[in-house]
């Protein structure tokens, strides 16, 4: 349960370590009540382990704990009396999706469940995704149905600052029993996009980063003033610079959605001015500023293949993906946010679109499991097939890529939580 | 080929392209024998066929079958297409390329609009759904009102205008395309668009009644001219649906405004196609048995559309399985035109057999613009219309690599102009502002 009292002491792993500057985390979590999950065996043809090379007639173990106990060829896995054995012919780790916004931009698409942006003012970072997200939402299934066991939502794109983000399982009736990371990033997007939302506050792109810019030297000296030894000297407490000043101490990471190249350079060059970790979003015109995106380290969460390629997204290409793999840049892929129809993509299908379009098989896999775990930072429970991680793993009876191939078990954490084939 | 990008076309580049224009059309000229050899053939209406050869001449197919049974004439122009595929040119039942428009706000019914007036024959839309694998495409105004106009079938030659597309010959003599019609949310509003749907199909019984006492009307007229109606361009349009001339293309979702797409064609018997059919797995019983074709759409999630929440992948499986006739269409925007073979994928995905999926997005699309004669199969005398793809069509992998209308190609992966349509770029689409359903479905 979400406990109102702001100092209360942190009980989950979920929740990041306190700041070093003290600031203390706004909420905990009561433990998950342990789910009586049954030894699971998993058995496939080819076992997708993303840790290694693909194993032929693998085998996955998953304890009562939900962990992974064992992975390996069924040669040398033996799979031990009263495991329940699901067999595919294809298994990989439950997919990740990088970014979306789904439990929060709800399918029926009516203001009511529209909780991924707030059109009141273009800066909100203290807003919460916990505190919007409907784990019984329609869209959770569905990707789960799909294979995506783990998703980086919240906040939208569309505000300068639109909120937070967070990680859960696609299980659970509540964002309790679904999270896994409360507070992931801060949500961020430069471009015209902004001004259409907020009624021209900001009206230009200059004046959004000159916005933001005011924020984070704000925050910056509310952080040091917070620190003050007097405590009656100290600012009273402001959720907005409470968070950028986590923001600014490496705690968490701003998500930038930057489609277009004057955007991405844009974001970059926040990034040196105030030394944030910062991951671009969306990045649709990566391809011609790759050299800066490499130098400056950043990773990458990049737009769906499929995405339309329109508004700022007008000159994306199907081949960024493999561009971005070729250059070295660490990237994942994401559904994205959907305005209209389809109201959600699944990554499932964006990574086999970028199969057409010259990426490996492996590598598109990897983009929606070990390497979208490694840019949200859970890949020590999710993304891969190894010991002692999460027991998250999709059955498909063929090609998990072809379009014509079915999602046909998905067990997150030793549950098996789908068994229609999708 | 054709590739208008811009300003920075040269100027000999325009010179070439004239000349080309001048040597394909009118449409089929292309004179020398073409040989395709070494594919695998899928005619639609017939076995595929490994290993086969399929010729064209004069824009038509001339031959069709395996490499031992079909001999390659001497003077044939000959293309090794070893390992690829070959099947017809793909045929979108509902796009909206081109970049054209309708009916506006003035009136609820537009009857006397056309698309034609509105269509741009340069918009790169057009190269992407040839990148696609399109060749024809029926285009039509959107679905914010209930009658937004009249829509173009057309051929996706490279064309310098309109004309240079339409299937029909003269725009002012013949019928050019079907009429658009929609229910359900998307026509509804403040007066004169009607409140509820009770109202909307009020509306629409009212001007068909006007229409057949206008027909009446001239029919008993019997040529004297001083005894004719005044001239409504409306009702004549009108007048060609109900002598079923002009083909009803009617936007619908859920299952009750289906059925009562199904009950005004009865009362007036037009001819109908069903669009969207977002709830068809709810009445695919009723749909197959009124003998009215469906043309469905594939997406990758549910929602965002509240009235089409219920839609499901599984309509093209489930109206199968009903004995419907089932066609498919992109919608693009709403899926983009390049992605067109996954919607059959898909849907096989969902339950639909391969043989219906691939039927659907050829002859089924064939027979749902009555150009069944033409277009829809490789057979022999029909227009050569076909794509060249690198593997079997329902797999991720494969790429359309070349589009052929009439005997010319229209799409060549190989060349750079042409593929930058197919996988995007710099500068490759013009300015848009950001996509939007207001754009597309005509929302209020």
């Amino acid at each position: 349960m979400i406990r109102r009292t702001p100092f209360s002491a942190v009980t989950m792993a979920a929740v990041r370590p306190l700041a070093a500057a003290g600031i203390a985390v706004a909420f905990a979590l009561a433990a998950i009540p342990s789910r009586a999950a049954a030894q699971v065996a998993v058995r496939a043809e080819t076992l997708y382990t993303m840790a290694g090379p693909a194993i032929n007639d693998g085998v996955v173990l998953i304890g009562r704990d939900g962990k992974i106990e064992r992975v390996g060829p069924a040669s040398q896995v033996r799979i031990p009396d009263g495991y329940r054995v699901l067999t595919a012919k294809v298994a990989t780790p439950g997919l990740v999706d990088a970014h979306t916004v789904v439990g929060l931009s709800g399918y029926l698409n009516q203001p009511h469940e529209q909780d991924h942006l707030d059109r009141t003012n273009a800066i909100q970072p203290e807003l919460r995704a916990f505190d919007a997200y409907n784990a019984e939402e329609a869209l959770v299934r569905w990707l789960r149905e799909h294979g995506v066991t783990t998703i980086h939502t919240g906040h939208g794109p569309g505000a300068l600052m639109s909120g937070q983000t967070m990680v859960v399982k696609t299980r659970g009736r509540t964002v309790e029993e679904a999270l896994v990371d409360s507070v992931t990033m801060v949500a961020m997007t430069l471009g015209p996009e902004v001004s259409a939302n907020y009624n021209g506050r900001p009206g230009t792109r200059a004046k959004g980063m000159a916005l933001v810019r005011a924020e984070f030297i704000k925050a910056r000296d509310y952080a040091k003033r917070r620190k003050a030894a007097d405590e009656s000297r100290q600012p009273a407490r402001d959720l907005k610079l409470e968070i950028l000043a986590r923001v600014l101490d490496g705690e968490i990471p701003a998500l930038i959605t930057a489609q277009r190249a004057t955007e991405i350079l844009a974001a970059l060059r926040l990034q040196k001015e105030f030394g944030f970790r910062l991951i671009l979003d969306g990045a649709a015109e990566a391809y011609l500023v790759l050299d800066e995106i490499k130098a400056a380290g950043i990773p990458v969460i990049l737009h769906p293949t499929m995405a339309r390629h329109t508004g700022s997204l007008e000159n994306a290409t199907f081949e960024t993906a493999v561009r971005l793999r070729n250059a070295g840049i660490p990237f994942a892929l994401q559904s994205g946010y959907e305005a209209y129809v389809p109201k959600t993509r699944v990554v499932l299908f964006e990574a086999a679109a970028a199969t057409t379009y010259g990426l490996s098989t492996e590598d598109a896999l990897a983009a929606v499991t070990i390497d979208a775990a490694r840019i949200i930072g859970q890949d020590r429970r999710v993304g891969s097939l190894e010991r002692g991680k999460d027991g998250d793993v999709v059955l498909f009876d063929g090609d998990p890529f072809e379009f014509t191939s079915h999602v046909c078990g998905v067990i997150i954490e030793g549950q098996v939580v789908s068994e229609t084939c999708r | 080929m054709y590739h208008d990008r811009g300003p920075e076309m040269s100027r000999a580049r325009w010179i070439l392209l004239t000349l080309c224009l001048a040597v394909v059309s009118p449409a089929g000229a292309q004179e020398r024998p073409l040989a395709f050899r070494g594919a695998r053939i899928l005619p639609i209406t017939s076995a595929p066929i490994e290993n086969g050869v399929l010729v064209v001449q004069g824009g038509r197919i001339v031959a069709v079958g395996p490499a031992d049974r079909v001999a390659i004439p001497n003077n044939a122009e000959v293309h090794d297409v070893s390992g690829k595929v070959i099947m017809p040119g793909l045929v979108d039942t509902h796009s909206h390329i081109g970049g054209g428009d309708g009916g506006d706000r003035s009136d609820s019914m537009h009857g006397d609009v056309r698309v034609i007036d509105a269509l741009d024959a340069r918009h790169e839309s057009i190269q992407k759904a040839q990148a696609g694998g399109i060749t024809t495409a029926n285009i039509m105004p959107g679905s914010g009102l209930l009658m937004s106009g009249q829509t173009a079938y057309v051929k996706l030659r490279d064309g310098r205008t309109i004309y240079d597309l339409l299937i029909c010959k003269d725009v002012l003599s013949q019928i050019c395309g079907g009429l658009k019609m929609a229910n359900g949310t998307n026509p509804r509003g403040e007066p004169p668009r009607p409140g509820t749907r009770a109202k909307a199909a009020a509306q629409v019984r009212a001007l068909f009644i006007k229409a057949q006492e206008y027909r009446d009307r001239i029919k008993a007229a019997n040529g004297d001219e001083s005894r004719l109606p005044q001239r409504d361009l409306e009702l004549e349009t009108l007048v060609e649906v109900l002598e079923g001339k002009r083909i009803v293309h009617h936007h619908t979702h859920r299952h009750d405004d289906i059925l009562t797409v199904l009950r005004l064609q009865r009362e007036f018997g037009f001819r109908l196609v069903l669009h969207h059919v977002s709830e068809a797995w709810k009445v695919a019983d009723e749909i197959a048995r009124s003998g009215v074709p469906a043309s469905i759409i594939v997406l990758d999630a549910p929602g965002g559309k509240l009235e089409a929440i219920d839609v499901s992948n599984e309509n093209g499986a489930a109206l199968e399985r009903a004995g419907a006739l089932v066609g498919f269409h992109t919608d693009d925007g709403i899926t983009d035109s390049r992605f067109f073979l996954r919607s059959a994928a898909l849907a096989v995905r969902a339950g639909m057999s391969r043989d219906a999926a691939l039927y659907g997005m050829t002859m089924a699309g064939a027979r749902i613009l009555d150009l069944q004669d033409r277009i829809g199969s490789l057979e022999v005398g029909k227009d050569a219309d076909f794509i060249v793809l690198s593997g079997d069509p329902l797999s991720v992998r494969t790429r359309v690599e070349q589009t052929w209308v009439e005997g010319v190609k229209v799409f060549d992966l190989a060349d750079p102009a042409d593929r930058a349509y197919a996988v995007g770029g710099h500068k490759v689409s013009r300015p848009t502002v950001s996509f939007h359903h207001h754009d597309m479905e005509g929302h209020e």
